[in-house]
């Protein structure tokens, strides 16, 4: 598997392969699923301590306006997101999706305001596309560039700040959502107070020149352990975040995944800039009118976990179908299962009893909120 | 007598009786374990049929029966502590216990060594 010839490897690849992770292809890389400590471990130390993780196989992209008026970037990607980006001021994040003509999901993002461009954080498998898309879209008004020139990391956990601080005595400065340039090591860095864990943490854009120093640097740190894809599908999944492919993707409309949230008022019904973004008419439909499904968290009753692809009944012989899971697995911080899928409208109520299919028998499962830990976000 | 599989179980062969479990290697490439489901005592294999699930906080995997017979015995400790099977897999973390169907098919099994050269 190293060295598979048709996998691209991120410039933290050979120090990956030197912590001794097991590696295994993930979206057209080779990337670690786990280090010689092990999920669980792993997973224990990001929510106790501070995880790094290698995320360089995402996509970022720079999107700068030819008018040199960030509005100008704002309104293009408006046409694209179903997000208020023209509301995002200088130095924030924000996440947003990708909708096709359907309203489904095409990919899901991370948005930041630069000042003088728009900073783009995008998935591996879909970078490529939402790269075309960008260019299609945007390249009457705006530069479109992909970044192959930097490495991205995120550091993830309630020693984050502490950590990082010892670098940068800022950071403490930095609200959930901010985005920031400094100098770690004398190498300048973008830093996002954000990540994919629940956790409060952050995520680091280095110049490929200084990945592996810089990287090196804060694993010398003793509260630091790299952790591996594995727990960071634990970790998110524990945080009730999404996996597009898995729980979104062109299938799934923002309200069906339950992300709202996503869409500020400005881009809704009645907003200042009410639609005006793919499948506008189906998504803004769903919101005044509910849809027909929804995803919400699932707590298997059991010790058994129930996994991404499982059928979900409303009685116990399986006759009534009433939906799928999407995500799902062992929570080794909620010390049990957990999950969560689609269900039809009408069994979306926290609490109700649902069966989930495992291997010819229906164990019991209850529809219950995301997120399954307390997220700590400094807000 | 004590035998191997390809996939990745030892049988421990008393008598008629196999006692099986997964190797130390199949432990470690399957990590921390969260989860075993055995089958029912009395219930009848062939060699190849999926006879015990074990889950790690990733994926679900089979553990497959490695001859043809009867569940005499399930070992309920790595039901209630699945990281047994983590820390003592050729040990205290035996499986089930499997009465052979045809006891001669074992001396086709793979021995230690050979186990050993397939993982090395």
């Amino acid at each position: 598997m190293e060295n598979n010839p048709h996998l691209k490897h991120t410039p933290l690849h050979a120090l990956h392969l030197s912590l001794g992770a097991r590696m295994v292809p993930f979206a057209g890389y080779e990337m670690p699923v786990q280090y010689p400590d092990g999920v669980m471990k792993e997973h224990q130390h990001t929510r106790v301590a501070a995880g790094l993780f290698d995320v360089s196989h995402m996509g970022q992209v720079i999107v700068r306006p030819k008018s040199g008026k960030i509005e100008d970037a704002a309104l293009a990607l408006e046409k694209l997101v179903p997000v208020d980006v023209l509301g995002l001021a200088e130095g924030r994040q924000r996440y947003g999706l990708f909708t096709n003509a359907e309203g489904g999901i095409l990919d899901d993002l991370m948005i930041t305001n630069r000042g003088d461009h728009l900073f783009l954080v995008v998935n591996a498998a879909c970078k490529d596309a939402d790269f075309e898309l960008l260019k299609a879209g945007l390249s009457d008004t705006c530069d479109v560039t992909m970044l192959d020139d930097r490495a991205l990391i995120a550091l993830q956990g309630p020693h984050a700040e502490a950590v990082l601080g010892e670098l940068w005595a800022d950071v403490s400065a930095m609200r959930f959502m901010d985005v920031a340039e400094a100098d770690l090591h004398d190498v300048t860095c973008i830093i996002s107070r954000s990540g994919y864990t629940g956790e409060d943490g952050f995520e680091i854009s280095i110049p490929v020149a200084s990945a592996v120093d810089v990287t090196q640097r804060l694993l010398e740190h003793p509260d630091v352990k790299p952790i591996g894809l594995g727990a960071r599908d634990s970790l998110r999944l524990e945080a009730g975040l999404c996996l597009y492919g898995n729980d979104i993707d062109t299938t799934t409309t923002p309200v069906e995944g339950a992300l709202e949230w996503a869409l500020q008022k400005a881009r809704r019904a009645g907003g200042a800039r009410e639609g005006g973004f793919p499948g506008a008419d189906r998504i803004l439909g769903q919101f005044a009118a509910g849809a027909s499904r929804r995803r919400v968290g699932l707590k298997p009753e059991g010790r058994a976990p129930v996994r991404g692809g499982a059928n979900l009944f409303a009685d116990p012989e399986g006759k009534t179908p009433v939906g799928q899971v999407t995500s799902g697995g062992f929570g080794p911080s909620v010390d049990g299962p957990v999950a969560m899928g689609y269900v039809d409208a009408g069994h979306t109520e926290n609490g109700t009893a649902l069966f989930a299919e495992v291997r010819g028998k229906y164990l019991p499962v209850a529809v219950a909120a995301l997120p399954f830990v307390k997220q700590t976000y400094k807000r | 007598m004590l035998k191997f599989t390809e996939e990745h179980e030892w049988l421990k062969i008393e008598a008629g009786v196999a006692t099986v479990g997964i190797t130390e290697h199949a432990a470690g490439q399957l990590g921390d374990l969260v989860f075993v489901e055995l089958p029912e005592t009395g219930s009848t294999f062939s060699k190849g049929d999926s006879a015990a699930t074990v889950e790690s906080v990733k994926a679900a995997s089979d553990v497959y029966c490695p001859l043809d017979g009867e569940i005499v015995e399930v070992n309920q400790a790595i039901v209630d502590d699945p990281s047994l099977v983590n820390s003592d897999p050729q040990g205290a973390a035996w499986f089930f216990k499997l009465k052979l169907a045809n006891p001669s098919e074992a001396d086709a099994l793979l021995e230690e060594a050979a186990y050993k050269e397939l993982v090395a």
